[in-house]
């Protein structure tokens, strides 16, 4: 009875989606560890949180794609009745707008709303459809010029990203009564940045709910009611935006990295960096024997770059001969490793050439290298002839260290290669990194995590896919690449 | 924009095509003329449709062929002679297409392994059905094939009827949609909630469909069956559908499109022997015609993105 009668004083209270210490677990990989949200109309929840915070994972969560491993989602609907579930999230008004993700190529703009809107069938659905995206498209982003008949794959990624986001707040047979942006701005100008924002704040006084994550933080400090920090899969710090500093909200998100003095080389830098080797027209640069991280938040231009400047180097017969660039791929599964061949043959992929002999390869040669990087590198298999895939994770990757660091290559470059690895075989890798610098090699490193980072000698932070700081030596910490992979003002304002 | 024009390069190629036959064989420009000539295309053409269906999620049908032939054999068997047994075979055999299309959605199975092994699965039946040629086209198909109404023969009205059904069953139809949306984006359709096994199975059991009209419209025009009547079937129905403007992923296919590329392919064999040409190097020079329309097509679309390019600074 009390609770009917607080209920009726004070209707936003009850929360559209109750997260209760919620886990999920892929693997040995624990992404969300124990987190407890509540999200009630009229709010906007910045959520942010640097690499692997679990972020995504918590949306997928909220949204209904995944289901926790451990405690509970509720969700409260229109009507009142509470429920959880992918199909209750939907019913509850849930819509997520990832980036490009939810639209196909090949419709046209008015047929790509079908898919998420289960409704629209029979006569006349076109019509409809139409009429909904062309309306969401007026009231988000007045004056856009789009047309709901211009096909998708014909649109630019900014109109694109426009389509999603209307999408996400068109009306539908179950209104929208949360919606989930990821870095709903990351393409768009800031004129139509701040179109969509005016929106939010409308949507939200309005009673719609907003989960909004960006790495701008003056469009954060803008729009959210509260902001949610996440670290290691937990909620650290969640407090109305007027409690939050730009700079306390880095700080919340970093943790002091203090170890990274023992962790770096004990030679003096002086010693081992020699003259410049590398020099891209979009800044990168590197000397001999240095070993240089490149950071920020995941997808911003780093893996690109780092393509970009190998492809550069290894196009043309003498690659194979004298090779300028090796390569040590981050994802195996799609550039590593060749899944039905054996760890000899995986580990001597490169190396062929200069294996020949009389036009055929030469075993005995191939063994002896195979056997001599095992050695190095310990690799732990008692047979080299055994598949590639009877080795764990961090073994495998060692093969693609060996398959790199065994071709004379002077630079290599090397693409999140810890991806997934355990933290002996890290260990290991780091040191090998390490040894082979001071020989002389140098490494372009890009790391999604800032604890690898900060033993480089030089980082790289990349912002949209441009640098947007260079640190050099004490430098480089967390607090630093922080910073530059978040934007602290609102641009061209 | 471009999208809206991909289907100008089909009809201009069956334009040209045309206009080379009617030069070298003027008496072809008349009603019998032209219903000699695009007689056999029917089949092609549903062939073409059925293929159009699987390519449209992304797979390929490499036994479209010779369960074209495995359709015919049974019409002119079982649907000739006990019509209800011959009907529930068919219906089984669509059901069988869906079931392929569960089965390689959910096993995650190349659809190009599982479509080449049934491909000798409807082979070994369709010479078991019929170990040498024969048997009858029942009376109605027979009656339906050689109809002849006012004006434009019935393999002209047939493709137009085709081309215009399955216009609006794919391009126009919301359940169509969603089916070019698995091409497309699947895994925007699962965040959406769609489950794609069904929505495969059902492509599937649409080139089911498509495929068993071919197979009784071919008896009806041929009068008898043979188990290797339609084998070269496979490789027309997908440079069919290329021809036609549709592409091998990505769920961009043009039904219409699809139709004009079985007719154009056609036309292509009697336009070479109208040219006196040997047959012996026939099948070679209908090769020559595909590659020279597929390597314009590229040069269009390499212009097309170019100036898209352009656009979008």
């Amino acid at each position: 009875m009390q609770l009917a009668t607080t209920a009726g004083s004070s209707p936003p209270a009850i929360p559209l989606v109750a997260l209760l210490d919620a886990r999920m677990a892929f693997g040995a990989v624990r992404a969300l560890d124990g987190v407890s949200l509540t999200i009630s109309p009229g709010e906007c929840v910045g959520l942010i949180g640097h690499n692997g915070a679990g972020k995504s994972t918590a949306v997928n969560v909220i949204n209904g794609g995944l289901t926790p491993t451990g405690g509970s989602v509720q969700y409260t609907l229109a009507d009142g009745s509470k429920g959880n579930g992918a199909a209750v999230a939907r019913a509850c008004g849930i819509r997520s707008v990832f980036q490009e993700l939810s639209l196909c190529p090949n419709l046209t703009i008015e047929e790509t709303i079908r898919v998420p809107h289960r409704d629209l069938k029979g006569f006349g659905w076109r019509k409809t459809a139409r009429k909904r995206i062309a309306k969401a498209l007026d009231q988000v982003f007045p004056g856009h010029g789009i047309e709901p008949g211009m096909i998708v794959g014909d649109l630019s990624i900014a109109e694109r990203q426009m389509v999603e986001i209307a999408a996400g707040f068109a009306e539908g047979s179950i209104p929208a009564r949360l919606v989930i942006l990821d870095e709903p701005t990351s393409s768009l100008d800031a004129a139509v940045a701040r179109q969509l924002l005016d929106h939010v704040r409308k949507f939200c006084a309005s009673g719609g709910a907003v989960i909004f994550i960006s790495h701008m933080l003056g469009e954060v400090f803008d729009v959210a009611t509260r902001i949610d920090v996440m670290k290691d899969g937990k909620i650290i710090d969640s407090r109305p935006t007027s409690d939050f500093t730009q700079q306390g909200l880095i700080d919340a998100m970093g943790h002091v990295a203090s170890t990274k003095a023992e962790a770096r080389s004990q030679t003096s830098r002086e010693d081992r960096i020699g003259e410049e080797v590398l020099n891209t027209p979009e800044g990168l640069s590197a000397r001999r024997g240095e070993i240089v991280g490149l950071a920020g938040l995941a997808g911003h231009g780093q893996a690109e770059a780092l393509a970009r400047y190998f492809v550069s180097r290894s196009a043309g017969i003498h690659h194979t001969k004298t090779p300028e660039v090796a390569f040590v791929a981050g994802d195996r599964g799609r550039d590593g490793i060749m899944p039905l061949w054996s760890i000899l043959q995986n580990l001597t992929l490169t190396h062929l050439p200069s294996l020949l002999r009389r036009g055929l390869v030469d075993q005995k040669a191939e063994d002896t290298l195979a056997q001599d990087w095992k050695q190095k590198i310990g690799i732990r298999t008692e047979n080299m002839n055994n598949p590639i895939l009877s080795l764990s994770g961090g073994n495998q990757q060692k093969v693609l260290f060996a398959r790199s660091l065994a071709s004379s290559a002077p630079i290599v470059v090397m693409d999140d290669p810890m991806r997934g690895v355990d933290v002996g075989t890290k260990q290991e890798a780091y040191d090998m990194i390490r040894r082979e610098a001071e020989a002389g090699r140098t490494f372009l490193w890009y790391s999604t995590e800032t604890d690898e980072v900060v033993q480089c000698d030089r980082a790289f932070v990349f912002r949209n896919g441009q640098i947007s700081a260079e640190l050099i030596g004490e430098d480089i910490t967390e607090e630093n690449i922080l910073a530059a992979s978040f934007e602290m003002h609102e641009e061209a304002s | 924009m471009i999208g809206k024009y991909r289907i100008l390069l089909p009809v201009l190629s069956l334009a040209v095509l045309l206009a080379a036959v009617f030069y070298l064989q003027p008496r072809a420009m008349s009603y019998f003329g032209l219903n000699l000539l695009f007689n056999l295309a029917v089949p092609i053409a549903l062939a073409t449709i059925a293929q159009m269906m699987i390519i449209m999620v992304n797979d390929i049908d490499l036994s479209i062929g010779t369960f074209v032939s495995f359709v015919a054999c049974v019409t002119a068997t079982f649907v000739n002679e006990t019509p209800l047994l011959g009907a529930a075979i068919l219906l089984a055999s669509i059901m069988v297409y869906a079931a392929m299309g569960a089965l390689i959605h959910a096993r995650q199975l190349p659809a190009i392994v599982v479509t080449l092994g049934m491909s000798f699965v409807w082979a070994g039946l369709a010479v078991l059905l019929l170990p040498s040629p024969g048997g009858a086209s029942p009376g109605w198909i027979r009656t339906l094939m050689t109809v002849k109404p006012p004006f434009v023969p019935m393999a002209v009205v047939a493709c137009v009827l085709i081309a215009g059904f399955t216009h609006i069953l794919i391009m126009r139809s919301a359940t169509g949609t969603l089916l070019r949306a698995v091409g497309g984006n699947t895994q925007a359709v699962v965040r959406a909630g769609w489950s794609v096994i069904k929505l495969k199975a059902g492509a599937y059991a649409l080139a089911g469909f498509f495929g068993v009209l071919s197979g009784m419209c071919l008896v009806g025009l041929t009068t008898s069956a043979d188990a290797n009547i339609a084998l070269r079937y496979t490789l027309l129905s997908i440079a069919g559908v290329i021809l036609g403007g549709g592409e091998f992923v990505g769920g961009k296919v043009s039904p219409v499109g699809a139709v004009i590329g079985a007719l154009t392919l056609s036309l292509a064999g009697s336009f070479l022997s109208f040219m006196r040409l040997s047959p012996d190097w026939q099948i070679g020079a209908q090769g020559a015609i595909l590659i020279l329309v597929l390597a314009v097509r590229l040069i269009f679309a390499r212009n097309g993105s170019r100036w898209k390019e352009a656009k979008n600074g």
